[in-house]
């Protein structure tokens, strides 16, 4: 199969996460929604390296995956002690810094 | 015998010194080693005195060099002292009345609790005024001169719980500072000239004569005008006049030696040492002769009309000393009356203000002098002191302003030429009003009917004849002011002592001495005449009438004060006041303005920041899209 | 290697700094005594500064020099002329008195709060703000200069947003915001001064190549070291506007009165009388030597700055309301004197700068004291609300007088020394000048004596009746500088001898000559 089609996907992918960072209120979703773009980000990394023939590519996409990990563990952290103060998972509702 | 010279000024510094630091331990003799350190100073200065007569004329010039006291690359300034005729002349009158009136205020000031720190003051100007005379150079000069300045500031405010003294004080060293101006740019004017400001160099001697006589006129006559605006500060000279009156709130003690004897006078001592600088500008000359010409009767008319015997008093001081300026500007035909009409004045004048001031002792310091009135039965001592001082000064023949102010009328007619008959004819004319005002003070105070009534708390004054430690000093000054005179001129005694200091010369008189005598004595015989018609056979009143128009005007001082205060004063404060609003609007309110313009642009900026992640994520993602489209167009093109 | 002084001279007060931060809570009273004791050994050092240096050796005595940053040619580098000389013992001098006059000025309102510790931040701010100051006097590289120049603002920014007078009649509240704004001008003034400056100490090293002054000055002496007209007079007005904001120079001044204002009046002589001279003592080492052709060229231009600064500064004086602030003012116009001796360019004008700033020192700290003392029992600033405290306190007005004839240059006193030098010095090149100038002594005499006569004389008001007079620790600090300014008005020489060579090496280095006097000349 043409390696351009996984492009497409990982485009497609990154779009869907990007819109729903924008457009949706829960921090949960908003989480994901980020996730579901680094996880387009390395498909697309995967995709060159397969294009270019040489592993820089997939290197990278290990080190997001690490990144990415470290991240939801803060991340969901975060959201969690946010839950507790404020009751809300909204985003919306944390836009001050202090209570 | 040089190294004796130091020791006039250590006596008396010391004595300021202890008396001011001592604190209140030395209150019970503090007035005691004032006096003595006063004497001492007078004692050293007899010393001296006899060694210089010892000496030849021409070798009578004593130096003492202390120190280098600012030495800068180019410009030498140092602690020196010069012991001539001319400075011991004012070293005997200085430190002799000055011990005098120590010993005066003794019994004057005995009430007063800060009695010591008086004479801790009057200890500082007997220092500062000897520093004026003895030093070497015009910066060490102007060390005693602001000396003297900052002294007489004290006490004419010695009594500064009354606003009115603390005003007049400060008036006094303000205007004082004007004058100080005048000298400081004069010594920097001989520092761009010559290189140098020492007397030595400048003024040269009378075999050597100094750079002074290498100078192109025009620096000569700047020099000397500014000489001159110092002279006018410190010898309350008009413009610079306004001062003397106000002085009086001091204690009468200092009127006698600050404001009548001996600072007052240092403005005349400034121009005589500068007498080679003045010789070489007739310009100059001018303008001292007619400021000198212009006080003498500015004075006489002031003290006419006050009704306060101090103010009187000063108005007559101011007067006297426009005749020795009027002398001094004469140049060399003029400059030895002007230092003898200065010491005979330094007596008569100084004996007269005690006199003042014993007859407000025995009147609860009373000094209205329609509150008087027939007090010569109560103070004989007193009346006859003031008596001969009054002789004195208004010239009676014999007594020493005969002499002195007689000689000086006569240089100025041999002046010659229009100028002569003008400055003579002023002379004359100041004569005959002496005459008047001080008959006029005379009468009003010692004779007539009592004029005093009890105060509001219903004390009547109890006139008095003062403490002997008052009297005495009276007694040995009306003793000068009758035979100071005689002393000096017969057999030119004074002319001769002072001429290699000053240098002489004979004008040519229109007049001959003879005449110039008998119209000074006949226009004095008029000047008393007219004021025993106005107070002696008429009762005087005890308010005084509202007077003509130029009665009013002279107990305004002729409205010099009045102008003083609308166009410096009231302009000075309106000058300030707005100097202050610009500088908080316009100075600081640019900056402040920048500042504010700042924070509202941060203001408007903090906006984009609302805290809601969603709107941050999406101007990442319209920044990441714009770099992207960027990009591309880069590729593009 | 010989005894490195001049470091351990600024060291001391750093390392004390730190150890007086350090005192324990409860231990205020040690931390008092330390900052003293580390104040009276540094002027100790000092002083041996003073003896070991040789006026007639070579110019920059003392020198230490090691690398810093390589990189960039930064070395660190110490030495220190006459000028420098006589401004470290003014420092030194000084410190003493502020931490005895600041003494109680900065012991907490309530006891309790543990953590907090004020008195010690005070005193340790002091001395860090003093190891600042000795060292940018002794620093000889320019990128060494400069970051003290800089740093010195820290501490000072703290000292004056953090203390300020204990009674104010405003009330607390509004003393904090003034305070806090003046705190914020200070800091604002001088870094926008600073960051210029350092756009200029970038420019130097891009055209010169390293950052040593001596090496600088000699390059550019032996024609080494070429620099286009147009870049020299750009850096030379980097340099000199922050100099001239720190100075402060008019129109830069307006961030004075604010902070002298609203800081506790130790911290105002610690600005006014030490940090300040910063400022001018820059101008004669850095723009007159780094550029001496620019110097000239804006001489003129700074001429007319300083002279409006005298003038300027007197009439505002005059008219103040506010003890501090009149002081502040008084302040600016001797600023001017000092500013136009240094470009006068004569012997007499600069050895009178130089001794100008010393005398200043001394003189404000007397009087700004004194006046502190006096604020201090009364609780007000307002000149307005004294009057008469010459009955009830004789040795409080005594000293506040002389404090206030040293500010008019009463002969006889220090400053008059300096400030005739100056007028002579700037009168023997530009007459005109010269004589307005002169008038500052008139005005000069006017602020002060108004302010003696609303404050000392007349009837005494009720509020003061009760006022004691001043204590041991106040006349101690008071005393000794008063004695100082007699001697030094009376016996100058010691200071003179050793600025003398100093001031003449300066001129030499600009090719001014003096000029000549016309007499003699034509002789």
């Amino acid at each position: 199969m043409n390696p351009v089609n996984y492009l497409y996907l990982a485009a497609l992918l990154f779009t869907i996460g990007a819109t729903g960072v924008l457009i949706r209120r829960n921090a949960i979703v908003v989480f994901m929604c980020i996730e579901l773009m680094l996880n387009a980000c390395n498909l697309a990394f995967v995709v060159f390296s397969r294009m270019h023939g040489n592993l820089d590519g997939q290197i990278i996409a290990f080190f997001t995956m690490v990144v990415a990990a470290a991240e939801v563990v803060v991340g969901l952290a975060i959201i969690v002690s946010l839950f507790r103060s404020r009751h809300s998972a909204s985003v919306d509702d944390a836009s001050l810094m202090k209570l | 015998m040089e190294n004796l010279i130091a020791l006039l000024i250590a006596a008396p510094l010391l004595g300021a010194a202890v008396l001011l630091v001592g604190g209140r331990r030395l209150d019970a003799v503090g007035h005691w080693i004032g006096t003595v350190l006063a004497a001492a100073s007078f004692a050293v200065g007899v010393v001296l005195f006899t060694d210089l007569l010892g000496r030849s004329a021409q070798d009578r010039t004593l130096t003492q060099h202390l120190y280098s006291w600012i030495p800068v690359e180019g410009f030498q300034a140092d602690v020196a002292f010069r012991l001539d005729q001319l400075s011991m002349t004012f070293v005997l009158l200085i430190t002799g009345v000055g011990s005098l009136i120590h010993l005066y205020s003794i019994g004057y000031m005995e009430h007063d609790e800060r009695r010591r720190r008086f004479f801790g003051y009057l200890n500082l100007f007997l220092a500062a005024m000897l520093l004026l005379v003895l030093a070497d150079n015009y910066l060490l000069l102007y060390v005693g001169w602001e000396g003297v300045g900052l002294a007489s500031y004290l006490l004419i405010g010695f009594w500064q719980h009354k606003p009115s003294a603390a005003t007049a004080a400060k008036k006094a060293f303000l205007v004082n500072r004007v004058g100080d101006m005048g000298l400081s740019i004069a010594i920097m004017l001989m520092f761009t000239t010559f290189g140098t400001f020492a007397f030595g160099p400048v003024l040269g001697s009378q075999e050597h004569p100094g750079l002074a006589g290498d100078a192109t006129g025009g620096k000569l006559t700047a020099i000397a005008l500014m000489l001159l605006l110092a002279a006018c500060g410190k010898s309350a000279q008009v413009p610079l006049q306004s001062w003397l009156g106000d002085a009086m709130e001091g204690p009468t003690p200092v009127s006698a030696l600050i404001h009548a004897a001996t600072m007052v006078t240092a403005g005349v001592y400034l121009i005589v040492r500068s007498a080679a600088i003045f010789n070489g500008s007739p310009d100059a000359q001018l303008v001292v002769t007619v400021v000198g010409a212009v006080t003498l009767l500015f004075g006489a008319i002031v003290g006419c009309a006050k009704d306060d015997i101090k103010k009187a008093l000063a108005g007559s001081t101011m007067s006297q000393i426009g005749y020795m300026v009027l002398a001094a500007g004469l140049g060399p035909i003029g400059y030895v009356f002007a230092i003898m009409h200065l010491v005979t004045h330094g007596f008569f004048k100084a004996g007269l203000f005690l006199g003042a001031g014993s007859v407000m002792h025995g009147m609860n310091d009373e000094v209205d002098m329609r509150k008087y009135g027939g007090l010569r039965k109560y103070m004989p001592v007193t009346f006859a002191t003031f008596s001969l001082g009054y002789l004195a000064i208004i010239g009676f023949p014999g007594l020493s302003g005969f002499f002195s102010k007689d000689k000086i009328i006569e240089a100025a007619f041999a002046k010659g030429g229009t100028e002569g008959w003008i400055l003579g004819g002023a002379a004359l004319l100041g004569a005959a009003v002496t005459a008047f005002y001080m008959t006029r003070v005379m009468l009003m105070t010692f004779f007539g009917e009592k004029r005093w009534q009890p105060d509001e708390h219903g004390h009547e004054p109890h006139p008095h004849e003062s403490p002997r430690s008052m009297t005495i000093p009276m007694i040995v000054l009306a003793f000068g002011s009758v035979f100071a005179g005689g002393l000096f001129s017969i057999g030119d005694r004074f002319l001769n002592w002072l001429e290699p200091v000053t240098g002489h010369a004979e004008g040519d008189s229109p007049l001959s001495p003879m005449a110039v005598t008998l119209i000074t004595t006949a226009l004095l015989v008029v000047g008393v005449a007219l004021a025993y018609a106005q107070y002696g056979r008429r009762p005087v009143p005890v308010v005084a009438p509202r007077g003509s128009l130029l009665t009013r005007a002279a107990r305004r001082d002729l409205y010099q004060d009045d102008f003083n205060h609308v166009v410096l004063v009231r302009g000075g404060e309106h000058l300030t006041r707005s100097l202050v609003y610009v500088d908080h609007t316009l100075v600081d309110g640019v900056v402040n303005g920048t500042a504010a313009s700042v924070g509202g642009l941060s203001g408007r900026l903090r906006r984009l920041q609302n805290g809601f992640a969603r709107s941050y994520a999406v101007s990442m993602f319209g920044g990441a899209a714009l770099l992207v489209a960027a990009t591309l167009l880069m590729r593009a093109v | 290697m010989s005894f490195p002084l001049l470091t351990a001279t600024a060291a001391l007060p750093a390392v004390g700094a730190i150890a007086t931060a350090a005192v324990p809570a409860a231990r205020r009273n040690a931390a008092k005594a330390l900052a003293l004791l580390v104040s009276l050994a540094t002027l100790a050092l000092a002083i041996v500064v003073l003896v070991r240096f040789d006026p007639g050796g070579d110019r920059y005595q003392l020198t230490e020099s090691h690398a810093w940053i390589k990189e960039f040619g930064v070395r660190y580098e110490l030495g220190v002329d006459g000028i420098g000389v006589a401004l470290i013992a003014l420092t030194a001098l000084l410190i003493p008195f502020i931490v005895l006059a600041g003494w109680h000025d900065a012991d907490p309102l309530e006891t309790g709060s543990r953590r907090w510790r004020p008195t010690q931040g005070f005193f340790a701010l002091i001395l860090a703000v003093e190891a600042m100051v000795i060292l940018s006097f002794e620093a000889t590289d320019v990128f060494l200069f400069y970051v003290f120049f800089e740093a010195m603002l820290i501490p000072m920014y703290f000292l004056i947003g953090g203390f300020g007078d204990r009674a104010h009649e405003h009330g607390e509240a509004a003393a904090s915001t003034q305070r806090s704004y003046a705190a914020v001008k200070f800091l604002l003034y001088n870094l926008v001064g600073g960051l210029i400056m350092l756009a200029a100490v970038i420019g130097l090293y891009v055209v010169a190549g390293n950052f040593s002054l001596q090496e600088i000055v000699q390059a550019r002496a032996n024609g080494s070291l070429h620099m286009a007209t147009s870049t020299e007079r750009w850096l030379f007005l980097g340099f000199f506007f922050a100099f001239a904001v720190k100075a402060p120079l008019w129109p830069l001044h307006t961030w004075l009165p604010n902070a002298m204002g609203e800081a506790t009046t130790p911290v105002a002589v610690l600005i006014t009388a030490v940090v300040d001279k910063v400022g001018t003592f820059a101008m004669l080492r850095y723009c007159l030597q780094l550029f001496p052709e620019a110097s000239k060229w804006a001489t003129p231009a700074i001429l007319v700055l300083a002279l409006i600064s005298i003038i300027y500064g007197a009439l505002l004086a005059v008219g103040q309301r506010d003890i501090k602030r009149l002081v502040a003012y008084a302040s600016i116009s001797h600023f001017g004197f000092i500013i136009l001796g240094i470009f006068a360019m004569t012997s007499q004008g600069q050895s009178g700068a130089t001794l100008y700033m010393v005398n200043h020192g001394i003189s404000t700290a007397a009087l700004m004291l004194v006046a502190g003392f006096l604020i201090s029992r009364r609780g007000s600033r307002l000149i307005a609300d004294y009057g008469g405290v010459q009955k009830v306190a004789p040795v409080l007005a005594g000293t506040f007088l002389i404090g206030g004839l040293a500010t008019l240059s009463l002969p006889g006193l220090a400053p008059f020394v300096s400030e005739f030098l100056v007028l002579v010095g700037t009168f023997a090149r530009y007459p005109v000048i010269g004589i307005i100038a002169t008038f500052g002594i008139v005005l000069a005499a006017l602020y002060t004596l108004v302010l003696y006569q609303r404050t000392m004389t007349g009837p005494v008001k009720a509020e003061v009746e009760a006022m004691p007079d001043l204590r041991a620790r106040e006349l101690l600090v008071v005393a000794p500088l008063i004695v100082l300014l007699i001697f030094l008005g009376v016996y100058p020489k010691p200071v003179t001898d050793i600025v003398n060579p100093a001031v003449k090496q300066t001129l030499s280095d600009v090719q001014k000559k003096d000029p000549q006097p016309e007499v003699e000349a034509a002789k």
